[in-house]
């Protein structure tokens, strides 16, 4: 945790990807935890495949829905050509998921549907939340896949865990 | 009447928290246009079956309703975007003088940064030109507690209030508790003709009371918690309100700050009494200089931001860039191009309306992207319903038959048809097309009058466009598939050869409805000659290697068969069959 306890995690990519569920079960399973949460995000023209950006903050008291400017934790990319837009939104010392992009993407194959769930592994491996939380609020987003997500859930997590690029 | 008291851990979107609130508060009907960022209140007030929640024709229909409803003893709310109210504020303006007899407010919600509109007004100077008092939350939390209260200060003080919120509170969530229990006020019928038929006999002492009502408001604004001032330290201090109060309080978490729940008519005093404990004081809010100009007026020594910021969203970046006296300096961003949809209906239509050379007054709606490149078939969009009155003013002053009006059936339906009415009133000669997918696409697929169901998705009667068109006086009505596009074409320069008022209906169902796919097309790259033209279609399903190959998406494709149309090569086939589906 930051010192102003407060952390955010920007997930973004393009219309289709599953990256504003993937930040929807990011949000839940902190509000498991906890933590008092903010999610945020763009999806003006997100069904005709124009961008996606979402912003989870949690926090004991989270103020602002957007964080300031080079101030986020956690940047997890999910389409390549997206990638440079937003990169700098990044804090000095925080992680970037950008490099597990590829592995990814070699895991999941053409079922591309997964891509989100196996990226938010990696990202709850990097958050003090609970797999328990995890577990739950996927349980409530996915109603059907539920144990194909799991799985790739798990293996990203255990990527992530092991920093297996 | 109260239901059992309700305590619950909840995650909800600002337009969520609203229909949350506005249930606890009793409403009893909710009447809306869908427009981003507003949708969501009514999507979401569906789902409370106590409540009669409906799509109107447009936002005066919705705001008419509404006010009906209030007279008729209950709670009522009407939510529109804010380029809505603008259709709305004829209504809106004579409501104040009436007066209310239920509860009645009208939540508009703006779009600085333009996310999807095609202005950023700021709606907030609506309320001192339309007199009533306007109330903004700067989170879904406190969403939800406002929207409860604006109903007790409409009733308190017998007036519509106007309920303000913009993107980025409608679109965020947050975690809170719901405590509110429904509360259902029930009054009769307000038989009251002084009070309701506003002829200028009653109009006059109703405007008197009017100003009564905001000098009351003015001494309720005072009191009032929704405004609230937080001292801290006593260097900086800042005057804000909505979601420009979050980003003060993450950049400059020690100083003091008054937030102004109410921002009309605005507490002048608290905030003079606020100034008096603070060295330097600050005024932080998004678009226009709304609180800036007020507190100016009121001689009180504030500093505001430079004009540059009256454009786009704020940040919590932006406030410290403000505080700074600098000016707004984005980086450019580069979003992707939004696309209509692989296997959308109106790509055949542009494609049609570019090989004819015709110049295109559009309207709002997805079909909007026609005018981008390379489709680039659609030359005018001012607002909603304005695409067959710009093409009568241009046919009537150019002549030139190569002029047409293109225009959704949603949009049709919310203010297309009096256009259309107009146009064969005046004798007007030309083309109009209705782009029929029998759904309002833009906003996310709702329903309208030509649909056949309601919000709830109970079954309706479906209204048909083209009898529609008929009564008002269109001399000839064609419908068509746009998929047939030779046949399309044939129709479209036989219509705009004659000299009459013809319609032609392209009707098509709407990919977010009609789901279902057909076998997706390959390119036979030995066949394929690589002219480009199948890529001039804007597919998202085609694109163009490194290589220089063209493919298609075979995730993507849903097999419409438009491309291999254009294919002058035979080069594009379904995986089964040589010539194609």
């Amino acid at each position: 945790m930051p010192e102003d306890g407060t952390m955010t995690i920007l997930f973004y990519g393009i219309g289709g990807q599953g990256v504003l569920s993937a930040a929807e079960i990011c949000a839940r399973a902190a509000i498991e935890d906890g933590y008092h949460v903010k999610k945020s995000e763009i999806k003006g023209m997100a069904q005709r495949g124009g961008s996606v950006e979402a912003y989870v903050r949690l926090g004991t008291k989270v103020h602002s829905p957007l964080p300031e400017r080079g101030r986020v934790d956690l940047l997890a990319c999910l389409y390549e050509s997206e990638y440079e837009r937003l990169r700098s939104e990044l804090k000095k010392g925080g992680h970037d998921l950008f490099p597990y992009l590829k592995k990814a993407r070699a895991v999941v194959g053409d079922k591309t549907i997964f891509l989100n769930t196996y990226i938010l592994g990696i990202v709850s491996s990097l958050l003090p939340v609970r797999e328990s939380s995890w577990i739950t609020a996927m349980e409530r987003t996915f109603k059907r896949n539920f144990e194909q997500n799991r799985q790739y859930f798990l293996q990203g997590r255990e990527a992530g865990a092991r920093n297996d690029l | 009447m109260s239901a059992p008291n309700e305590e619950r851990s909840v995650f909800l979107s600002g337009n969520e928290a609203i229909a949350w609130g506005a249930r606890h508060a009793g409403v009893c009907l909710a009447s809306a246009y869908p427009g981003t960022p507003s949708t969501e209140i009514l999507e979401t007030l569906a789902t409370f079956p106590e409540i009669e929640a409906q799509w109107a024709t447009n936002e005066k229909v919705a705001c008419e309703v509404a006010f009906g409803a209030c007279l008729a003893g209950k709670r009522a709310l009407t939510a529109c975007k804010h380029v809505g109210l603008n259709v709305a504020m004829d209504p809106l303006m004579t409501t104040a003088y009436s007066g209310i007899n239920a509860g009645l407010v009208v939540v508009v919600a703006d779009d600085p940064g333009m996310s999807s509109s095609q202005n950023e007004q700021d709606t907030r100077r609506v309320a001192p030109y339309g007199k009533v008092p306007l109330i903004e939350p700067s989170s879904p939390s406190e969403a939800y507690h406002f929207i409860q209260e604006s109903f007790r200060i409409s009733e308190k003080f017998d007036i519509p209030v106007l309920f303000r919120i913009t993107t980025r509170i409608s679109h965020t969530k947050e975690s809170f508790v719901l405590t509110g229990q429904r509360e259902i006020p029930v009054k009769p019928l307000d038989k009251n003709p002084r009070k309701y038929v506003m002829i200028p006999a009653h109009a006059r002492p109703r405007h008197l009371d009017l100003e009564k009502r905001l000098a009351a408001l003015k001494e309720y604004s005072e009191q009032t918690p929704l405004n609230r001032a937080e001292i801290k330290d006593r260097k900086t201090g800042f005057i804000t309100s909505g979601v420009s109060a979050c980003y003060v309080k993450e950049a400059y978490p020690d100083a003091s700050i008054l937030t102004c729940g109410m921002s009309f008519p605005l507490p002048i005093k608290k905030i003079g009494d606020f100034a008096k404990k603070v060295r330097k004081l600050y005024v932080v809010e998004e678009l226009e200089p709304f609180l800036e100009e007020q507190l100016l007026q009121a001689g009180l020594a504030v500093t505001g931001k430079k004009p540059s910021w009256r454009c786009g969203e704020l940040s919590p970046s932006a406030v410290r860039a403000i505080v700074r006296r600098q000016d707004r300096n984005d980086p450019l961003q580069k979003n992707r191009r939004p696309l209509l949809c692989a296997g959308c209906p109106h790509r055949p239509v542009f494609t049609a309306l570019k090989k004819a050379g015709v110049y295109v007054a559009g309207d709002i709606g997805c079909y909007t992207l026609g005018a981008l490149e390379p489709l680039a078939a659609l030359h005018t969009q001012l607002c909603m319903g304005a695409s067959i009155p710009v093409f009568e003013g241009i046919r009537k002053m150019t002549g030139d038959k190569k002029t047409v009006a293109v225009i959704g059936d949603s949009t049709f339906f919310h203010t297309g048809l009096s256009g259309l009415l107009s146009a064969a009133h005046n004798g007007t000669r030309g083309v109009v097309l209705i782009l029929d997918n029998a759904i309002t696409a833009m906003t996310g697929a709702q329903s309208n009058p030509g649909t056949g169901a309601t919000l709830q998705g109970k079954p309706s009667r479906k209204i048909s466009p083209e009898k529609l068109c008929v009564a008002a006086g269109a001399d000839q009505v064609d419908v068509i598939d746009p998929y047939q596009m030779d046949a399309f074409y044939r129709l479209l320069q036989t219509r705009l050869a004659e000299d009459k008022l013809s319609v032609i209906i392209a009707r098509s169902p709407c990919r977010m409805v009609e789901r279902s796919r057909q076998s997706p097309y390959r390119i036979d790259e030995a066949a394929c000659k690589r002219c480009g033209l199948c890529l001039k279609l804007d597919c998202p399903a085609i694109a163009k290697r490194d290589d220089g190959t063209v493919v298609i998406d075979q995730g993507l494709c849903v097999g419409c068969g438009l491309c291999r149309q254009v294919c002058k090569f035979q080069a594009i086939n379904t995986k089964e069959g040589a010539s194609g589906a």
